[in-house]
């Protein structure tokens, strides 16, 4: 640590030390902190031997030094948490999904129908806009929305969504804006399963 | 015993089954060497590149079953680059020349490609077990193969693997006569399954126990295939998403009550927590479960699930869990032995995890832990302290908090003391994983205490070489060491330099290790393996022995430098 201190000074490294407060007054105490860098470094014991040119091993540490104390308060460390990168991956990928619903696209299926389609939820203004969209895109029709029945025109066609945590929503509880948010996929359900998610037949 | 015949001793020595035992058998005398190499059939390798097939195969000819490790452990973390190494190729190879009857092979960090996997499925007549932890390189063509000419294949295990995956077919090739299949797991595939394919597969399957899909495979495929197969022991859901008021959902819950044999649950890759509970009735004979890819589940569902599953032993979950849920662990789970708790966003910034609190509770309410991974976002020394009294029977202990460097939130000291507890307590551990803020005091309690201590991993700690040194000297059945970014340097590294020959291996990397410091202990050792990991052209050919070394990985080896050896890892 003494060998640290000393380099320190010959380098001049506290006029380009970061800290707070105004220049030429001394930080009476170091604050412990949560960061990354190891402040508590020493040098190792060298011999003259293992030095080879002293000078660009010094130059090298004090670099080093220079950066752990200039290093941002949460940067992101190459393999750190330690979790596997397949876990990793699967996360990300998670999260991905949500990005990608995010961005306002969102996949639509039709219980039955061969192939699925995509909509900008971002371009509709409200439920009844996106109602009409779907009922015009895979022609069929939902009926009124209720709060307390669902969707109530005896049509076995029932818009559901799936939200951030993995749930299968009815469509229109919440309000839009939560909606557009949280909605990750629409599935328009359709017969027996459409029983009970809010069809009253 | 000289008067023994062969025979006998043989006889005797089929009572030896951990491959220790058989190791420390052959070394007595000449006599139990030659019975004990020609009577063995499974042989563990802990580094691939230690000894070489051929050696192998010389001295074991009986081999029916091959463990074999490949990369480096911090491989895991993204700290090897890629084309490291590691290739079963030359030992399938080898193997196929040969007449080793080989049936089983498990493989853990290696690189398997499809051609390896279509020379394995066509050279061994009795093959039966194929279990890959954490490989890559093949893609779902190299399963096809194994599926089509295995006519015995009894377990195909792929756990947490990177493969490519063409989709659909692999399944499909499983021919009609294959009838054999105990074990069937595909949960890390990410493609698309032939689902009529899967349910004939296991109707024709009898014996299958163990059974984990992927994603791909939706609920009501899911309940058509437990209608088959209701002796299953251990299952891993795919998708389970369904509306829980439909005719499939009920079936599932009928179909599930005749699964009483299940012990081990895991998936739920996707999932709709109304549907859970129709797993309620077999919570309670679960040994086993692992929901750490679950992220589906969480709050009051994950909470109330927990309850049912009185007589869990392992599980693992994600720390979205919080401290309140594993306080819930804690009074519902008091067989627990093994507990896991994943980061749920591993680049997560405070969002609630867990704490000492939740670890703590678990010390109470489960004193037969013996097996812990826990990431967390703070830890205390009280809290190490009390764990270590109320859980003297730990293994294998690994703590990660997600701040590498944090002290005790609470004394703003570092943790040395609390995993000082820790080592002193738990007489029997024999893996540790350190996290926090560290000095040397903490290793100087590990070469104290940790007499058993076989593997330790530490990351940003201590303050000069005698940290590492204290562990060197005082812990004398350390067999991995792996240390990234620690002041420790080469007078650490060269303090004692035959110890790495009882050691498989030492990893270490943004230390303070200078090239002059490997090539010394290279020269020194003619068998140790000392590679230099130089990516990103960190070095010159002729680079000063001054540099530091970015990353050292050194083993011993029977069999010098190895020959696959990529151009940016340097034999010295």
């Amino acid at each position: 640590m003494e060998r640290c201190m000393a380099l320190g000074k010959e380098l001049n490294l506290e006029a380009t030390e970061l800290r707070l407060g105004l220049p030429g007054i001394k930080e009476s105490e170091k604050q412990p902190s949560s960061t990354i860098k190891s402040n508590k470094r020493s040098f190792p014991n060298m011999d003259e031997k293992s030095c080879g040119s002293k000078d660009s091993f010094k130059a090298s540490q004090a670099q080093k030094c220079n950066q752990e104390i200039a290093s941002p308060a949460k940067a992101q460390v190459v393999g750190w948490p330690p979790v596997r990168s397949y876990r990793k991956n699967c996360f990300q990928a998670k999260t991905m999904e949500g990005a990608e619903a995010a961005s306002g696209y969102v996949k639509v299926s039709l219980d039955g129908a061969p192939y699925l389609r995509k909509i900008d939820l971002k371009v509709y203004k409200g439920y009844p806009e996106l109602l009409k969209a779907l009922e015009d895109m895979f022609k069929f029709s939902v009926g009124e929305y209720s709060e307390s029945e669902g969707y109530n025109n005896g049509s076995e066609f029932v818009p559901t969504y799936e939200d951030k945590d993995g749930d299968w929503m009815l469509v229109g509880d919440v309000p839009w804006d939560m909606f557009i948010s949280s909605c990750k996929r629409l599935r328009i359900m359709k017969g027996s399963e459409a029983r009970g998610l809010g069809c009253a037949v | 015993m000289n008067y023994f015949p062969d025979e006998v001793l043989e006889h005797v020595f089929d009572f030896l089954t951990s491959h220790r035992d058989r190791n420390a058998v052959s070394l007595v005398c000449s006599l139990w060497y030659r019975v004990e190499r020609f009577s063995r059939q499974r042989v563990f390798i802990g580094n691939c590149y230690a000894i070489s097939p051929e050696k192998l195969i010389t001295r074991f000819p009986g081999l029916k079953s091959l463990t074999l490790k490949g990369k480096p452990h911090f491989a895991d973390f993204n700290l090897v680059p890629y084309d490291w190494g590691g290739y079963v190729q030359p030992w399938i190879e080898a193997l196929a020349k040969s007449r080793i009857g080989l049936e089983e092979l498990r493989l853990k960090r290696m690189v398997v490609s499809d051609d390896s996997l279509e020379l394995l499925s066509r050279s061994f007549a009795n093959f039966k077990t194929l279990v890959l932890v954490s490989c890559e390189g093949f893609t779902t063509d190299g399963l096809a193969a194994i599926a089509a000419n295995c006519r015995f294949l009894r377990e195909l295990d792929l756990q947490e693997n990177e493969i490519d995956d063409h989709s659909g077919h692999w399944l499909s090739c499983f021919p009609d006569s294959c009838t054999s299949l105990t074990s069937l797991n595909f949960a890390c595939l990410k493609g698309e399954i032939n689902l009529a394919s899967l349910e004939r597969l296991v109707a024709r399957s009898p014996n299958l126990r163990s059974l984990r899909l992927n994603r791909a495979v939706p609920l009501e495929t899911l309940q058509k295939i437990l209608m088959r197969a209701p002796l299953l022991v251990d299952l891993g859901t795919g998708s389970y998403v369904h509306d829980p008021d439909s005719e499939t959902y009920n079936k599932l819950k009928t179909t599930i009550l005749k699964c009483k044999s299940i012990r081990n649950l895991s998936g739920f890759l996707e999932v709709a927590p109304r549907c859970l509970p129709a797993i309620f009735p077999i919570c309670l004979n679960l040994t086993s479960l692992n929901l750490s890819y679950a992220a589906g589940i969480h709050g009051s569902e994950l909470i109330k699930l927990i309850r049912h599953c009185a007589k869990l032993q392992r599980l693992w979950i994600l720390d979205c869990i919080g401290d309140k849920g594993l306080e819930v662990v804690a009074s519902t789970c008091n067989e627990l032995q093994e507990l896991r708790v994943f980061p749920s966003d591993p680049f997560g910034v405070g969002h609630d995890a867990v704490t000492e609190n939740g670890l703590v509770a678990i010390s109470i309410g489960c004193p037969k832990l013996h097996s812990l991974l826990y990431f967390c976002q703070q830890m205390t020394n009280a809290a190490l302290i009390t764990v270590a009294r109320n859980c003297p029977n730990f293994i294998r202990f690994r703590l990660c908090i997600l701040d590498p460097t944090r002290p005790d939130p609470v004394t703003m000291k570092p943790l040395d003391d609390g995993f000082g507890a820790i080592v002193q307590s738990c007489k029997l551990l024999r893996r540790l994983s350190l996290s926090g803020l560290l000095t040397d005091q903490v290793f100087l309690y590990i070469g104290m205490y940790a007499e058993q201590l076989e593997m330790l991993s530490v990351a940003f700690a201590g303050d000069s070489d005698k940290g590492m040194l204290y562990v060197l000297n005082g812990c004398k059945k350390l067999r991995k060491l792996e240390i990234r970014d620690c002041p420790f340097g080469n007078m650490a590294l060269l303090s004692d330099v035959g110890k790495y020959e009882t050691m498989r291996s030492l990893w270490m990397s943004s230390c303070e290790v200078t090239l002059w410091g490997c090539k010394t202990l290279a020269k020194v050792m003619p068998r140790l393996n000392v590679e230099i990991i130089n990516e990103h052209d960190q070095m010159e050919i002729c680079a000063e022995d001054g540099q530091r070394v970015e990353k050292m990985y050194l083993y011993r080896t029977l069999v010098g430098p190895r020959k696959d050896a990529p151009e940016f890892v340097w034999n010295l």
